[in-house]
């Protein structure tokens, strides 16, 4: 080895050596500022978390504002959106990945599903802008909100589901063949109960992008102040995003302090989502050992 | 008969499968067809060449200007300072944890830096707004309260794992035996980066770094919150502009009335961002295609 360090320059010995700490330090920079962040907003923000604050409705004086309306609105939206776009994310995976074959057909829809994964969200709200507020008369309505989230995320789905589906070894449809069983009995017994734990990590993931997203929903209009709560798929809604954004536009240093602290509770929810994707995952790949 | 039965049943649901496959593919055709038509309603009253050349964008004012070039250039602005700060910051480490951390470090690392892709874009323009904004204002004096450098680093902040995570796949993707041959000749890790992986894997490194910049164009919330709302032909950070995206946010806020030639033009401005990210991520999946074809 010390042959070897001979043989070359003693400068280029020394930035081999600087590029290690300089790497290390741009690591860690990157690191710290997401902590700095964090720090200064648990700091603005925590304090002013409480049951009224979760419970309360909108009010145009800080101190009495809550965050109920855009928290149900959240959550509402995301139920509707799942059971939209997980029946269509994972049967459009079981096509791609179990029946489509090599045809031209099928490049197109796989080129087309990379194609969308890219298309900026806010595109999706001037598609659904035209398609589901104006042409189908949803207004600015929850469901017309939810089909939207749903085109959104659907290719993440698409991706997990064929991902978890190539894992499943061909030894099990094999088998399951040999038995009588047809093809979609194969996939609906054997292939995707086997695959199921890819596809929930995947679903979990999209949730979480769903959830944070707002630019869509406010492009078709999601109300920025509604003081009722929604209570069919037709109502106005508002979620937690938009709400963020709306009091950031106020220049009351109070409704700054309410934004932090409705922006605490959509990290933690989605720390939480991204936690139990994680979690699933490992859990999946220990069980899964064909 | 019971056989015909099930092969009917089979072929029925593989018919129905199909048609779900097929939503996404109308999609892709509801976009372009939405901004297509709603597009050419806006372009029979402005001419194509005043939308791409004039360089005064006011269709919210008594005197309309159509002009997207101020729009583009803060689109280009911002994407270009995010660009500025991720791509250094993003290779470097990427470099870092391929070729100088232990593994215990990349496979903690990793995930940790990937939590800032999943951070919502509108916390990132509080960050923008409220911290990154004030503490530039201390450096830089005459700094407008919106302006185009702080929302463009918070981007380049929040698009560091784009590059950093699929820069670290391209190179970890070289072969083995390129990078034992470096060693084998007496060469550093840091020749053995800079001189052998990183041409190697140029074509994925590039590939992350036009994902990047396609997300950084397309990226809505930080700049509409941090940016302010004021199309200018600018190259100058320090000052309110407006990018494509936070002026459809704009109008889609305000009551234009639904039909009018002010609400047509957030199509026309849709049009404009979708052709610029769909050339990016064409660009990019090229290269992916190139980047396979090498090694396989």
């Amino acid at each position: 080895m010390s042959k070897l360090s001979k043989s070359n320059s003693s400068t280029s010995m020394m930035m081999d050596k600087m590029f290690r700490y300089f790497g290390l330090a741009c690591t860690f920079f990157a690191l710290m500022i997401l902590a700095f962040f964090l720090i200064k907003l648990l700091s603005e923000g925590a304090s002013r978390i409480d049951w009224t604050f979760l419970s309360s409705f909108p009010s145009r004086s800080p101190e009495k504002a809550g965050i109920i309306v855009p928290l149900v609105g959240s959550f509402y939206i995301l139920a509707l959106t799942l059971v939209i776009a997980i029946p269509l994310g994972v049967f459009s995976g079981v096509y791609l990945e179990e029946y489509g074959r090599k045809s031209k057909l099928n490049a197109l829809i796989e080129i087309n599903i990379a194609n969308l994964a890219g298309v900026p969200s806010i595109i999706y709200g001037l598609l659904a802008l035209e398609i589901f507020v104006r042409w189908l008369g949803l207004g600015k309505s929850l469901l017309a909100g939810a089909l939207t989230l749903s085109l959104l995320i659907l290719p993440v789905i698409i991706v997990a589901t064929r991902e978890a589906l190539k894992a499943v070894p061909k030894t099990i449809r094999e088998a399951s063949y040999a038995l009588g069983g047809t093809k979609w009995q194969t996939i609906l017994h054997q292939v995707l109960p086997a695959a199921s734990g890819g596809i929930l990590t995947g679903v979990i993931l999209a949730m979480s992008r769903a959830i944070g997203e707002s630019a869509p929903l406010i492009v078709i209009g999601a109300m920025l102040y509604i003081s009722s709560l929604p209570s069919t798929p037709l109502d106005d809604f508002s979620v937690l995003p938009i709400q963020i954004f709306n009091w950031l536009s106020r220049p009351q240093p109070g409704f700054i302090i309410n934004a932090s602290a409705a922006i605490i509770i959509l990290l933690v929810i989605i720390l939480i989502l991204n936690g139990l994707a994680i979690y699933l995952r490992n859990r999946w790949q220990k069980k899964v050992n064909w | 008969m019971l056989l015909k039965g099930i092969k009917t049943k089979e072929k029925l649901i593989e018919t129905f499968l199909l048609a779900c496959a097929a939503v996404s593919v109308l999609t892709s055709i509801g976009i372009l067809w939405v901004l297509f038509t709603e597009s050419m309603i806006f372009f029979r009253h402005v001419s194509i060449v005043e939308f791409l050349t004039g360089t005064e964008w006011t269709p919210l004012f008594a005197e309309k200007k159509f002009g997207i070039l101020p729009l583009v250039s803060g689109t280009v602005l911002t994407s270009l300072i995010a660009i500025a700060v991720a791509l250094p910051l993003g290779l470097t480490i990427a470099i870092y944890i391929n070729e100088y951390a232990p593994k215990s470090f990349r496979r903690i690392v990793k995930p940790v830096l990937e939590i800032l892709a999943v951070v919502p874009t509108v916390v990132y323009g509080y960050f923008a707004l409220m911290v990154v904004t004030p503490f530039l204002q201390k450096w830089i004096p005459g700094m407008s309260g919106f302006n185009a450098l702080s929302p463009g680093i918070v981007m380049g902040i929040m698009i560091i794992p784009f590059i950093s995570s699929l820069s670290e796949d391209a190179l970890f993707a070289v072969p083995k035996s390129l990078r034992e041959a470096s060693y084998g000749l007496g060469a550093t890790k840091f020749q053995t980066s800079f001189k052998v992986l990183l041409p190697a894997a140029s074509s994925g490194i590039i590939m992350s770094v036009i994902l990047a910049i396609s997300r950084a164009v397309g990226e809505t919330m930080i700049v509409a919150i941090a940016a302010g709302q004021q199309p200018r032909l600018t190259a100058n950070p320090l000052v309110p502009i407006e990018t494509i995206t936070t002026f459809i946010v704009q109008v889609s806020l305000g009551d234009v009335v639904q039909g009018s030639l002010e609400y047509q033009t957030i199509f026309a401005a849709g049009i404009a961002l979708f052709v610029l990210t769909f050339a990016l991520n064409n660009l990019s999946f090229w290269m992916k295609k190139r980047l396979q074809e090498k090694y396989e």
